[in-house]
């Protein structure tokens, strides 16, 4: 087989474009509230209260982050443990998403927690029996993990072109040096950070699951089941390609290349068994446990529940089936796009609508402040993207074939 | 391969395991003390005789350094029209309820929190800062804590407040079954209190033994249920009613102790952390497989 060559090179495009100002509109806004959050406390921002102690924050800046960022290990498993070389052109993408994603889910709990300058504490006080601490530990290694994978690419980008300004100048070469031999190390060792990032991965992602189980009778029927965490582990493995394609759809539209179909297409035959696997645990479970009775009431729970899997898996399973929608990338990114929502969703199913504490005086949505916050975060993300494929070599242009040898092979072997 | 090489591999795979997930063996052990003595205390609340004056909730205040006010003004009974949940301002509150049978006289229900055998809270805080104490209370370490309010979400009487409205140094309240009164011998504050005896502090399993001897002998007063002995696995404060204890709003929550299903998965995932580590060894052989695979293809084609 004739495997296209990688070739990722920093993006040559103008930074600020209308959009871009958008988005930067956005993450300031949510600044304020943060800010506000900072001096006057959870409940001046938030709608959280002794009622619901978890809202949005916890449901998408966390869950459903940690969720859409599994675009990166499922990516490493396909690209580097399974070794399908032709897909390597993606994995810097994902990964590059993941530790973004992963980075903001950090920076979610830290301002969610009220006493967050006690952040690190579940670093050295451990409770085995909680499910929140192994996610705590798990997300935080595995955020190490993702910056380790970064390395390579960071040594890349400056090896031979160390040009530091003025008198530090003259540790050009000592930092090349430094550089060169970390780029050595990383080579050698990757393949174990590699394996462990897919280990850490499945464990946190299924943990998630397990978070609301403790909850019990005080979760909507619906989703309550103790299947949780695998569904959370099949739900996250089915969104990692859609993540993939819906951002690089997206990125080659915002920057005006050309979008690697032959690599999308080829990923996206492989999401329908994954969407398929997901969806007959979960109609499975729902008649094991006979809680379709629910759906016949007509209330948010079961409409949002129904949304979740009709637009969320079904649809788009059909459509991944289709070699129509594989090809054409207008249809392959609604099909993507739906899976990104319906997972999103879920997560807020779970953290919030199934939510239904004994004593609510009240029902919870989520305030200005925290919807700004969430949002603010989410173009963040989309702006330190943009900055670091502008400017590391992140994304693969199709077609030009230089020679270059892929970074997180096992080296050893590899000639 | 010989027994002993295949034995160094595997504890190899399993050191580099281990040691990546950054754990050791150990911490699935690591948790916070869950202590179930046989002579652990605790109070059995008598809703037939409560009168609702609330002295125990001025009591409590006062114990615990909150802002009380005279107890006077608990006189007024106009609060109790309106359902009240306990919070970082009040950590016990007396609701009422119309009457049960064989009486024309209203229900006052004492709610403060359950201090279960099993306590979800226990289970869930992320960092072990809950315990269950020797003497039956169930308590938390505030220093320990960092607001994620797990256990609020864990607790199955929502019963965990948060004080949300600090900027700085927020913490998590609820009755602490008054363990440092307790500690030096003293009645927790709401049984010293009370005028009227509703409230019994006593060893758990003397008082079940009370609430079925009082059921026995006045089968027309109170329905056969001693709310607490057994549900979500028992708690160490029970109560005796006049009637059905839904109509009094407790929660409906079966016997099985809260954290029962969570903590079996959570074993069950990372039981000696054979699981992750039998992962990562499938996934390391998958990829050198896979890379071997390719090179032996490479080789035949040149
Ligand atoms: S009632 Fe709630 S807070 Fe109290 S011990 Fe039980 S689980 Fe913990
Ligand atoms: S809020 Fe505090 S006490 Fe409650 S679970 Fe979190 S760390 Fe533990
Ligand atoms: S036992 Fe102590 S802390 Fe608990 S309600 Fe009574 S007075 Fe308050």
């Amino acid at each position: 087989m004739n495997y296209e060559l990688v070739n990722p090179v920093p993006i040559k495009h103008k930074f600020f474009t209308p959009g871009v100002i958008a988005l930067i509109i956005i993450a300031l806004n949510g600044l304020v509230f943060l800010m506000g959050r900072f001096f006057f406390g959870l409940g001046a921002v938030t709608n959280l209260n002794n009622q619901y102690p978890w809202g949005l924050w916890i449901g998408v800046d966390v869950a459903a982050g940690v969720a859409l960022a599994a675009g990166g290990f499922t990516t490493a498993a396909l690209g580097h443990v399974m070794h399908r070389e032709e897909y390597h052109a993606i994995v810097r993408p994902a990964l590059l998403t993941a530790m973004l994603g992963y980075t903001f889910v950090a920076v979610g709990v830290f301002v969610d927690i009220g006493r967050w300058y006690l952040i690190w504490h579940p670093l050295i006080m451990w409770n085995g029996n909680s499910a929140l601490f192994e996610v705590g530990i798990c997300v935080m290694i595995y955020m190490t993990v993702l910056y380790i994978e970064f390395l390579p690419i960071f040594t890349e980008r400056f090896i031979g072109k160390v040009n530091l300004p003025g008198i530090l100048s003259r540790l050009n070469k000592l930092v090349d040096k430094i550089l060169r031999l970390l780029d050595r190390g990383l080579s050698k060792t990757m393949f174990i950070f590699i394996i462990a990032g897919v280990v850490l991965s499945t464990l946190h992602q299924s943990s998630l699951g397990t978070l609301m189980i403790i909850a019990g009778p005080k979760m909507h029927p619906l989703w309550q089941t103790p299947v949780l965490p695998l569904l959370f582990l099949l739900s996250a493995v089915s969104v990692g390609f859609p993540m993939v394609i819906f951002e690089s759809l997206i990125a080659s539209h915002s920057l005006k290349l050309k979008p690697e179909m032959h690599i999308l297409s080829r990923l996206g035959s492989m999401i329908a068994p994954l969407l398929g696997i997901y969806l007959a645990f979960k109609i499975g479970d729902m008649f094991i446990r006979e809680t379709f009775v629910y759906l016949g009431e007509f209330n948010t729970a079961s409409v949002m529940f129904t949304i979740e899997i009709l637009f969320g898996v079904i649809i788009p399973l059909r459509m991944f089936l289709s070699p129509k929608v594989l090809k054409s990338p207008p249809l392959l990114f609604t099909a993507s796009a739906l899976v990104v929502i319906g997972v999103l969703l879920n997560r807020i199913n779970n953290f919030v609508v199934a939510y239904n504490p004994p004593y609510s005086t009240t029902s919870y949505f989520p305030s200005f402040g925290e919807i700004s916050v969430t949002v603010g975060f989410t173009a963040m993300l989309v702006l330190a993207y943009r900055f670091i494929i502008m400017n590391f070599p992140v994304i693969s242009l199709p077609g030009k074939q230089t020679a270059q040898p892929t970074k997180y092979a096992i080296r050893g072997v590899e000639k | 391969m010989s027994g002993k090489s295949r034995r160094d591999f595997l504890k190899k795979s399993a050191i580099i395991g281990a040691g990546v997930t950054g754990l050791s063996t150990s911490t699935t052990k690591a948790a916070p003390k869950n202590i179930l003595s046989e002579d652990r205390m605790g109070v059995l609340v008598d809703t037939t005789v409560c009168v609702g004056c609330r002295n125990c909730e001025w009591a409590c205040k006062d114990a615990h350094n909150l802002p009380a006010g005279d107890l006077e003004a608990y006189e007024d009974r106009k609060i109790l029209e309106a359902k009240r949940r306990p919070d970082h301002t009040t950590l016990t509150v007396i609701n009422e309820y119309s009457h049960g049978k064989n009486s024309n006289l209203p229900v006052d229900l004492k709610i403060q929190c359950m201090h279960c055998d099993h306590p979800a809270c226990v289970s869930a805080c992320i960092v072990g800062a809950f315990s269950k104490q020797e003497n039956g209370s169930v308590i938390w370490d505030t220093d320990m804590c960092i607001g994620c309010r797990y256990c609020m979400a864990a607790c199955p009487f929502q019963i965990p407040a948060f004080e949300y409205d600090k900027a700085l140094n927020p913490l998590i309240m609820k009755c602490d079954f008054c363990f440092d009164r307790t500690k030096e011998g003293k009645l927790p504050a709401c049984v010293s209190i009370c005028p009227v005896e509703a409230l019994t502090y006593g060893q758990r399993t003397n008082l079940v033994k009370i609430g079925r001897d009082r059921i026995k002998r006045n089968s027309d007063r109170y329905i056969d249920h001693i709310f607490g002995e057994y549900e979500v696995g028992g708690t160490s404060w029970m109560y005796l009613a006049s009637k059905d204890f839904k109509e009094l709003d407790f929660p409906d929550i079966g016997r099985n102790p809260a954290p029962g299903v969570s903590e079996s998965i959570q074993h069950g995932i990372f039981a000696y952390f054979v699981p992750p580590v039998s992962l990562y060894a499938l996934l390391g052989g998958i990829m050198w497989i896979s890379k071997r695979r390719k090179e032996l293809e490479e080789e035949g084609k040149i």
